[in-house]
């Protein structure tokens, strides 16, 4: 047990204890964020970026899918860690205007490990796979865009033409979408 | 004279009751003495975190206890709806410091008792401010506060060798309640289970599913988080971020809401749900405020005073129905990423020519690491450093330059802590840099 009262009764003033230095220390998320990162072993298909390096909770994360309806397209997404990771998922958004059933004109991601699903033994590298996997099969059981959902279940083919459209630039539906070719 | 102290003498009777004699109840290695309540009044060094519904129950109860030194600290002002169960604050207090209004009316009405208030939150103070203290209390309502302060009271432990100098460990004991619900825990940091030892206890946020949001909503929470996530940040009616103390935000989110329901035919959309569901509002009950507090208070005395054996370590308290306790050893987590990391030391032969490379090699080469691809990152002026990292070609392009840097050219002293992360070990490895002191020839 420990004994506060012998133990401590000069402690005054914080002039007890002293470290070996004034060191301040690294929180859980950095922690773990550091694990993540060291650890992250991307597809061929995806490559970060980290504006600084010495930050390793904000990057961001270009995809550029080698099969599939977004083949020569590149998607950039903003991965923001918070001061509660693991225990909260970070924060991604699209930052690419995509035609795609899972992701909103605002850049909000559909994607269930990015909310409700979340678990803290999950890592920056599942989410990179999970978003990976969103351009391969695109979910139109699950949409946020509603209307390229609905031209997936019913027409493949111009579902197709659809996705050509918006990556070179141009106008699907009443939406205008930047060119987004590698 | 002799009439005051006898005030004095029959004020604090009951605790010289238990200070100053055995008792069945006492811990076996506990010695009565007058002292101890002199140590209680007079030295003992107490923080509470958090002025609220807790914080207001906790300061009451130390200060009538005899603690005569106590902080307390809260970056919130008074509202109305606190008033109920907040009972240090009054009418007029609102939109004052919680803090500030709390250690008025305990210094007024407790006397001897110096309360010193701190508006402000935790994160302002640095471990300078921590250190001083004896123990520390909390009655806060959010996890990232408590995963600070654990860290915090965390960081300020001494090892030396690998061992926890006990004199350097400040107990933390953290109150909680939701509705009728409680729990009080007492925390030694690095010998029992900490806060995030335990952090699957705490229940994950209620999220719902970004798409039933959107296009298929059922309850009128799917209708408020909607005009939350989505159509404010489209619509953005104020160029700014939710405000949640804002009536004008709160109004234009009920207002909101009640549309997209209407559409969908939900109902049970009310201006007090937005409220709840935009502030993250859980129900307070002041009676389960009171017994969590009452029960902090005691654990504070214990530890405090060596008098009886503290609580082993965590109580769940329940009234909804009848009432429930149950107390059990919540267990400490071998590989927790705030409590476990006891840092290695590593002797620098030579700090002056000894390169970020040579470093590098030691960690992959020795026999003590054997690691493949060791990630290094330290903190210099409380600022993280990435130091390097191969496996990120953006980063290993930015940190590549570091190598052929000296530790002394990098920033790095005597002392200094590096974070190492590699595949060879499931956790961070915290090194504790020790520089060979130079020798005049011996």
């Amino acid at each position: 047990m420990i004994k506060l009262f012998s133990l401590k009764q000069q402690k005054k003033d914080g002039e007890s204890s002293p470290r070996s230095n004034n060191q301040k220390k690294a929180t859980a998320a950095q922690l773990r964020i550091t694990k993540d990162i060291n650890e992250l072993n991307l597809p061929k298909t995806c490559n970060t970026e980290f504006p600084d390096a010495d930050d390793l909770l904000s990057f961001k994360l270009i995809i550029c899918p080698d099969e599939g309806f977004y083949r020569t397209g590149r998607f950039v997404f903003s991965f923001k860690v918070g001061p509660n990771y693991p225990h909260e998922p970070p924060k991604v958004k699209c930052e690419t205007q995509v035609y795609h059933p899972n992701i909103d004109q605002q850049g909000n991601v559909c994607l269930n490990i990015l909310r409700e699903d979340w678990k803290p033994v999950l890592t920056i590298n599942s989410i990179v796979y999970g978003l990976q996997y969103l351009f391969l099969e695109p979910n139109p059981e699950d949409p946020l865009n509603k209307e390229a959902a609905e031209v997936l279940t019913s027409n493949r083919r111009l579902f197709e033409q659809n996705v050509q459209k918006a990556m070179r630039g141009g106008y699907v539906g009443g939406t205008y979408f930047d060119r987004c070719l590698k | 004279m002799s009439e005051h102290q006898g005030v004095s003498q029959k004020r604090w009777g009951h605790l010289r009751k238990v200070l100053e004699r055995p008792g069945p109840f006492s811990h076996p290695d506990f010695e009565p003495s007058s002292e101890i309540l002199d140590f209680i009044m007079t030295t003992c060094k107490l923080l509470v975190i958090g002025a609220g519904g807790l914080g207001c129950e906790l300061l009451k109860d130390l200060a009538l206890m005899g603690f005569k030194q106590i902080h307390v600290i809260d970056m919130d002002t008074i509202e109305l709806s606190n008033l109920n169960r907040q009972f240090l604050f009054r009418q007029e207090d609102i939109g004052s410091s919680k803090a500030e209004v709390a250690a008025s009316f305990i210094n007024r009405k407790v006397k001897g008792c110096q309360v010193t208030p701190h508006f402000c939150k935790i994160q302002d103070y640095d471990e300078t401010f921590y250190r001083q203290f004896h123990l520390v209390v909390c009655g806060l309502d959010s996890i990232v506060a408590r995963r600070w302060i654990n860290g915090m009271l965390i960081s300020l432990l001494n090892y030396e060798d690998g061992t926890l100098d006990q004199t350097s460990i400040i107990p933390m004991i953290d109150g909680g309640t939701e509705g009728f619900k409680g729990h009080a825990r007492v925390i030694l940091p690095g010998v029992s289970a900490c806060i995030d030892c335990t952090l699957d206890l705490y229940p994950p946020q209620i999220t719902y599913p970004l798409c039933t949001i959107a296009n298929t909503p059922r309850l009128p929470e799917h209708c408020i988080e909607y005009v939350k996530i989505i159509q404010w940040p489209k619509e953005n009616p104020w160029g700014s971020l939710i405000d949640g103390d804002d009536p004008q935000h709160i109004l234009w989110i009920y207002e909101k809401s009640l549309e997209r329901s209407t559409q969908f035919n939900i109902v049970g959309v009310t201006y007090r749900l937005v409220q709840g569901v935009v502030k993250n509002i859980i129900p307070a009950v002041a009676s389960t405020n009171a017994v969590i507090a009452a029960m902090c208070a005691t654990e504070v005395f214990k530890l405090a005073t060596s008098c009886c054996v503290p609580l082993n370590n965590y109580l769940v308290f329940n009234d909804v129905d009848g009432i429930y306790t149950y107390t059990f050893e919540a267990e400490k987590k071998e590989n927790c990423l705030a409590c476990s990391q006891i840092p290695q030391t590593l002797l620098i032969q030579d700090p002056e020519q000894m390169k970020l490379k040579n470093l590098l090699d030691v960690f992959c080469e020795s026999a003590a690491y054997q690691m493949k691809n060791p990630g290094l990152t330290t903190y210099i002026n409380g600022k993280n450093k990435t130091l390097y990292i191969s496996t990120i070609k953006n980063i290993e392009e930015k940190t590549r330059e570091n190598l052929t840097k000296t530790l002394l050219e990098l920033g790095l002293q005597d002392g200094s802590e590096i974070m190492v992360a590699d595949l060879t070990s499931p956790n961070v490895l915290s090194v504790r840099l020790k520089f060979a002191s130079k020798n005049v020839d011996t």
